[in-house]
C-alpha cells in the first residue's frame, strides 16, 4: 500500500471510472427506465407564440387506441402550484405565476396545454392530433425595447409591465465625474443571442408511485435531484419525505438541466393521480421550445479611458430578455455577469443596471457560464476597441489594466475578493505558445499585399467567479438557498470505502476525481473507493452540479469529510497500538509508531476494528464514517488567456480558426485528463456561440431555428485542435487550493473568437460583426464598411 | 402487424412490428438494448447509430421492417467476453468522452470509418464523424482515440505480418 502512495493521487491523470459502462452501452439513462404497467405522457404545446386558451377539450385523445387518460391545466390545476423561481433578485421584483400546464393563455411557442397519458410513446403522440384547443391570438411581445416602451403588449397583462425587474449596482467613484476627465469614451452596443444548451441526452423524467403509501420514486434527466426534491415538494405538495428523486446517468446539461420544469411537476402529479407509472420523454424539437434557454442579451457598454489606455470608469446597461416565465434561476443569471464585468481590470468607478424584460419566447435561464460569458464578451470585446482608439495592441491595453500578480488578494470594483492570480504568467505562456509576433507579422504583411484572406488575431483575458457560493453572499443577493456542500465518508469493515457527494454529476467524472482526493487523504487505493451520488436517498444532502462548484465545494467537503475520518481512525489506532496520538505517523494510508514502524495497522484493518467495537477507546462512538457540510469562505476565480487565429474570407465572408491557444489557470489540478477535456468542450461551445449557433425567431414568436437541422450544433469539422496549457495558482480559500473548470472555456473562448474576426478586418473598416459571425454577416460587415470609419452602428 | 426476424448482436429475434416503428425503438423499447440512445428527431446527432448488416445506420431513420432478414449490431454486440475492442479502449485511454452519451453512435460511426479507410489523418476523422455530434468533448479526444485505434489496428496488423513471414 504504501508503493501505491508514491505517486500523489490528487494532480494524476486517472483513466475514469466512469467510461466501462458507456462505452459498453450499459447505460442507465431516464429513458432506459422501464417498469411493469408504465405509462407515456405526451405534451400538446401552443402552436402559437402568445394567445388567449378559449377552450381545450381532450375528450376526442380518450377515444384513441392506448389512451388512458387526458388532461388540461384546469384537471390538475388542484393540488399542482406554480412553478417556483428561487431567486427574486429584487424586493419587488414581478414574478407571475407559471403554471405547469397552462390555464387561461400561452406565452410561449411550445407552452404545453395538455397532456395525454397512454400505453405506449406512439399511442401518446398519435392521441395529441385529437385535442381540440381554440387560441384567441395576442400579439407576440419579441423586441426587448419594444416591450419596454409605453403601451406594448404585455406578457402578462395582470402584471400591468414587460419589466420584471431593474437591478443597479454602484460602486467606486461616480461615474460620471470620472467620465467627465477621461479621455477616450468607447461606447458600443452588443448582443448576446439566444443559445439552446443542446446537452445530448434530452430531457426526460419517469416516476413510480407507491399509492398506498404514498411514496413516489422519480427518475429526472437533472443536475439537481436535491433542488428538485424539496421545490416539486412544494409544487405538489407531496411531502418532502415521501418523494425520492434519483438523477441516474445524466447525459450532459450545461445548466439545462438546473431547472425545476413542468413536466416533472405534470408527471409527479399524474403518478399521484392515476397511482401508476409513467414516463415521459422530450423529442429534440419539442425541447428546443420547452428546455430553458441561455444568453439573449443587449449590452450597452462604455469605457471611460485615457488616451494611455488606462481604464477609468466602466458604465454598462443590460436588457436581459427573460422570456415568458421566470424559472428557477432566470431573473440572477445577468445578476451572475454583474460582478464580471470589470473582469481581471483596476478602474475607478464602475457603474451597471440591468433591466429584466418579459417576452413570449421560451424561458431564459442557465447555460454554461451563466452571466459571465456575456459579461466577459462585452469587456474582452471593448478592450479591445480601446485598443484600437489609442493605438495599442490589444494585449498591451490589458496588460495596462490587470491586476498585477503582486497585488493578490485584491478587492475589485465590483466588491470581490479575488484570492490569487498570475494574469502575466498565464499571458506570457500563451504568446510564447501562439507564436503571437510572427503571427502579427504575417498580418502586415499580408495586409500590406491586400490578401483577400485577412489573418486575425484576437486575445481574450477573462476570469470568473465559480464555486458557487458563500451561503452569505447568496443571502445579499436574495438567493433562496445557501451555497454549501456535503460529503460523507462510509469506512466499510472489508476496507473499502463509499464517499457520498451531494454534487450530481452528468459528465463531469466526480466518480474519478472524488475517489482521487479520499485515496489522496485516506491512503486507501483508488480502486477501493466508490463514490455514491445523484440519488436523495443513497445521498441525502446536497446542493448540486452547476456554476463550476462541484470540485471547489463538493470535492472540498470530501477532502475535509476524509479528514474526520482520519482523525478518528487516529484515536482507534492510537488505542490499538498503545501509544498516545501524537506519537504517530499517518502516511500512505498506515499508522505507525514514531520510532518504532513495526507497530503499525493500515487505515483499512482500524475501519475492521471498529467494526468490531470489540477494541475501541473506552466513550468513542464505535464508527470511523464522516460527514462534512462545507460552506465556502469566498468564490473562487480562475483565469487564463486565450489566443485566436482566425482566417477570414473576405469574398465569402467564410472565418476560419487556424490556431486556437488557451493557458488556463484553474488552481491545483485533481486530474489534468479530465481538465484538459473540460476545457476542450467549455471552447467547443464558446467557439459555437461565436460562430455557429443562434435561437432564430421569426416576426410571429414562432422559433425558425427548431430542429437541430436548423440550429448549428458545431461538428468535428467545425472545430479546430486546441493548444491547451496551464498556469497554476492554488486557490487560498479551499483546502484543495482549486477553483472549477466547467465554464471557463466557454467564457474565454467566444469574445477571443470575435475579437479576431473583427481583427482581421478592423482596416477595412469594420468594427463588429454581429454573432453569430456567419460568413452572410461578414460579408455583409465587410461590404458596408468603410475605412477610417470608427463605429460599425449595431 | 409485419412479422420481422432479426438477429441483433448475434441474438435471432421474431416479432410481430407496426410498420411505422423505428428501429431504434424496436431496439430499446421491445428488445431492452438501451445502450443506443435517442439523440434527435431529424437525423442529424448520431447518437443512434448501428450498424446494419456490416454498415452504419443511423437507427432513428431505418424502420424495424426494413431490417428484417438483417444483422443489427449495436455498442452492446462490440465486447467479446468482456474484452474490448481497441476503438472502445481508445475512447478510454484518450478520454474521449464525458457525458458517454454520444459514445455508442461515435463508436459505430469511427467503426465504419476505420473499415474504409485504415489509416486516416485527423482531418479525415474530423470529416468522417461530421454526422455525429458531442457536446462535451469539443470533439479533441475523440479524433485522438479514433487515431490511436487506427494506429493499434495497423501495428498489430504489421505484428501478425511479421510472425506470417517469421
Amino acid at each position: 500500500m504504501t508503493d501505491q502512495a508514491v505517486e500523489p493521487e490528487v494532480g494524476r491523470a486517472r483513466l475514469r471510472k466512469e467510461d466501462a459502462r458507456l462505452i459498453t452501452g450499459q447505460t442507465n439513462w431516464t429513458d432506459n427506465i422501464s417498469v411493469t404497467g408504465l405509462l407515456h405522457l405526451a405534451f400538446l404545446r401552443s402552436p402559437m407564440a402568445h394567445a388567449r386558451i378559449e377552450r381545450v377539450d381532450v375528450s376526442p385523445a380518450l377515444e384513441r387506441p392506448g389512451v388512458v387518460a387526458a388532461f388540461t391545466g384546469r384537471d390538475l390545476a388542484e393540488g399542482l402550484g406554480s412553478l417556483p423561481c428561487g431567486w427574486p433578485v429584487t424586493e419587488d421584483m414581478v414574478l407571475p405565476d407559471h403554471p405547469p400546464l397552462a390555464l387561461d393563455e400561452v406565452r410561449h411557442a411550445g407552452d404545453p396545454v395538455a397532456v395525454v397519458v397512454a400505453r405506449d410513446r406512439y399511442a401518446a403522440a398519435d392521441a395529441l392530433e385529437a385535442i381540440e384547443v381554440d387560441y384567441e391570438p395576442l400579439p407576440p411581445v419579441l423586441d426587448l425595447e419594444e416591450a419596454l416602451a409605453e403601451g406594448a403588449p404585455l406578457v402578462h397583462a395582470d402584471k400591468g409591465t414587460n419589466r420584471a425587474y431593474v437591478w443597479p449596482l454602484r460602486t467606486g467613484e461616480d461615474y460620471e465625474s470620472v467620465r467627465q476627465r477621461a479621455d477616450v469614451v468607447i461606447r458600443r452596443r452588443y448582443r448576446q443571442q439566444r443559445l439552446i444548451p443542446n446537452a445530448m441526452e434530452p430531457r426526460a423524467v419517469a416516476v413510480a408511485p407507491l399509492a398506498a403509501s404514498g411514496e413516489y420514486t422519480m427518475y429526472s434527466t437533472t443536475q439537481i435531484p436535491h433542488i428538485l426534491r424539496i421545490m416539486l415538494s412544494v409544487v405538489t405538495g407531496v411531502p418532502e419525505h415521501k418523494l425520492r428523486v434519483i438523477a441516474p446517468d445524466v447525459g450532459g446539461g450545461f445548466g439545462s438541466k438546473l431547472q425545476v420544469y413542468g413536466e416533472e411537476a405534470v408527471a409527479l402529479a399524474i403518478a399521484r393521480k392515476l397511482g401508476r407509472p409513467v414516463k415521459w420523454t422530450e423529442s429534440r424539437s419539442e425541447g428546443y421550445l420547452a428546455t430553458h434557454h441561455g444568453r439573449g442579451m443587449i449590452q450597452d457598454i462604455e469605457l471611460a479611458a485615457t488616451r494611455e489606455g488606462r481604464l477609468l470608469g466602466l458604465k454598462v446597461d443590460l436588457l436581459a430578455d427573460m422570456g415568458a416565465y421566470l424559472m428557477l434561476v432566470t431573473p440572477g443569471i445577468p445578476i451572475l455577469g454583474a460582478f464580471m464585468y470589470p473582469a481581471i481590470y483596476k478602474m475607478d468607478a464602475y457603474e451597471f443596471n440591468c433591466t429584466g424584460v418579459f417576452t413570449t419566447r421560451t424561458p431564459t435561464d442557465a447555460y454554461r457560464g451563466a452571466g459571465r460569458p456575456e459579461a466577459t464578451y462585452a469587456i474582452e470585446r471593448a478592450m479591445d476597441e480601446l485598443a484600437a482608439e489609442v493605438g495599442l495592441d490589444p494585449v498591451e491595453v490589458r496588460r495596462r489594466n490587470w491586476i498585477r500578480h503582486e497585488e493578490f488578494p485584491y478587492t475589485t470594483i465590483a466588491g470581490l475578493t479575488y484570492d490569487s492570480g498570475d494574469y502575466e504568467a498565464a499571458t506570457g505562456k500563451a504568446l510564447a505558445l501562439f507564436g503571437y509576433d510572427d503571427l502579427r507579422a504575417e498580418q502586415r504583411e499580408r495586409d500590406e499585399r491586400g490578401d483577400a484572406v485577412r489573418l486575425g488575431i484576437g486575445v481574450s483575458t477573462y476570469t470568473e467567479m465559480c464555486g458557487l457560493a458563500p451561503s452569505r453572499v447568496l443571502r445579499d443577493l436574495r438567493y433562496s438557498a445557501g451555497g454549501w456542500e456535503a460529503a460523507s465518508i462510509r469506512m466499510l469493515p472489508t476496507g473499502k470505502v463509499e464517499v457520498v457527494t451531494g454534487t450530481s454529476p452528468h459528465g463531469q467524472g466526480h466518480v474519478t476525481s472524488w475517489s482521487q482526493i479520499a485515496s489522496e487523504v485516506l491512503g486507501v487505493p483508488f480502486e477501493d473507493i466508490e463514490v455514491l451520488h445523484g440519488d436523495t436517498q443513497a445521498a441525502p444532502q446536497g446542493m448540486d452540479t452547476y456554476g463550476s462548484r462541484s470540485l471547489v465545494v463538493g470535492g472540498s467537503a470530501v477532502h475535509r469529510a476524509a479528514e474526520k475520518v482520519v482523525e478518528k481512525a487516529r484515536r482507534v489506532a492510537a488505542h490499538l497500538l498503545e501509544a498516545s496520538e501524537d506519537d504517530l505517523e499517518f502516511k500512505g494510508g498506515v499508522f505507525s509508531v514514531k520510532g518504532s514502524p513495526e507497530a503499525r495497522r493500515t487505515i483499512q484493518e482500524v475501519a475492521f476494528e471498529t467494526f468490531t467495537s470489540h477494541d475501541v477507546p473506552e466513550g468513542m462512538e464505535p464508527t470511523l464514517n464522516s460527514e462534512y457540510l462545507l460552506d465556502p469562505e469566498n468564490f473562487s476565480y480562475p483565469h487564463g488567456t486565450h489566443l485566436c487565429a482566425v482566417e477570414v474570407d473576405t469574398e465569402t465572408g467564410q472565418t476560419r480558426i487556424r490556431s486556437y491557444v488557451c493557458v488556463d489557470d484553474v488552481g491545483r489540478v485533481v486530474n489534468p485528463m479530465i481538465v484538459e477535456g473540460q476545457v476542450h468542450g467549455g471552447l467547443a461551445q464558446g467557439i459555437a456561440q461565436a460562430l455557429y449557433e443562434e435561437a432564430v425567431y421569426d416576426a410571429e414568436g414562432n422559433l425558425v431555428s427548431g430542429t437541430m437541422a436548423d440550429y448549428l450544433v458545431p461538428s468535428a469539422a467545425d472545430l479546430p485542435e486546441f493548444v491547451t496549457d496551464r498556469t497554476e495558482t492554488p486557490a487560498a480559500s479551499n483546502p484543495l487550493g482549486v477553483k472549477g473548470v466547467g465554464e471557463a472555456g466557454t467564457i474565454a473562448s467566444t469574445p477571443a473568437v470575435v475579437n479576431a474576426v473583427v481583427d482581421a478586418l478592423r482596416p477595412l473598416g469594420v468594427h463588429d460583426v454581429r454573432m453569430p459571425c456567419t460568413p452572410e454577416r461578414v460579408w455583409e460587415a465587410v461590404r458596408s464598411a468603410r475605412p477610417g470609419q470608427k463605429e460599425t452602428p449595431a | 402487424m409485419t412479422h420481422i426476424s432479426v438477429t441483433v448482436d448475434g441474438t435471432a429475434y421474431e416479432d410481430e412490428v407496426e410498420p411505422r416503428l423505428l428501429l431504434v425503438h424496436y431496439l430499446r423499447d421491445r428488445l431492452g438494448l438501451t445502450g443506443t440512445p435517442i439523440g434527435c428527431d431529424t437525423s442529424n446527432c448520431g447518437t443512434c447509430t448501428v450498424e446494419l448488416d456490416g454498415a452504419s445506420v443511423k437507427s432513428c431513420t431505418v424502420l424495424a421492417v426494413q431490417a428484417d432478414g438483417c444483422e443489427v449490431t449495436t455498442v452492446q454486440g462490440l465486447a467479446r467476453d468482456g474484452e474490448w475492442t481497441p476503438l472502445q479502449r481508445a475512447f478510454h485511454e484518450r478520454h474521449a468522452l464525458q457525458c458517454g452519451y454520444c459514445t455508442p453512435g461515435m463508436i459505430m460511426a469511427a467503426r465504419d470509418l476505420l473499415r474504409e479507410n485504415p489509416h486516416p489523418g485527423s482531418d479525415e476523422v474530423r470529416k468522417a464523424l461530421e454526422g455525429n455530434l458531442c457536446r462535451c468533448t469539443g470533439y479533441q479526444n475523440i479524433v485522438r482515440a479514433v487515431l490511436a485505434a487506427a494506429e493499434e489496428a495497423s501495428a498489430s496488423e504489421r505484428h501478425s505480418a511479421q510472425e506470417v513471414t517469421a
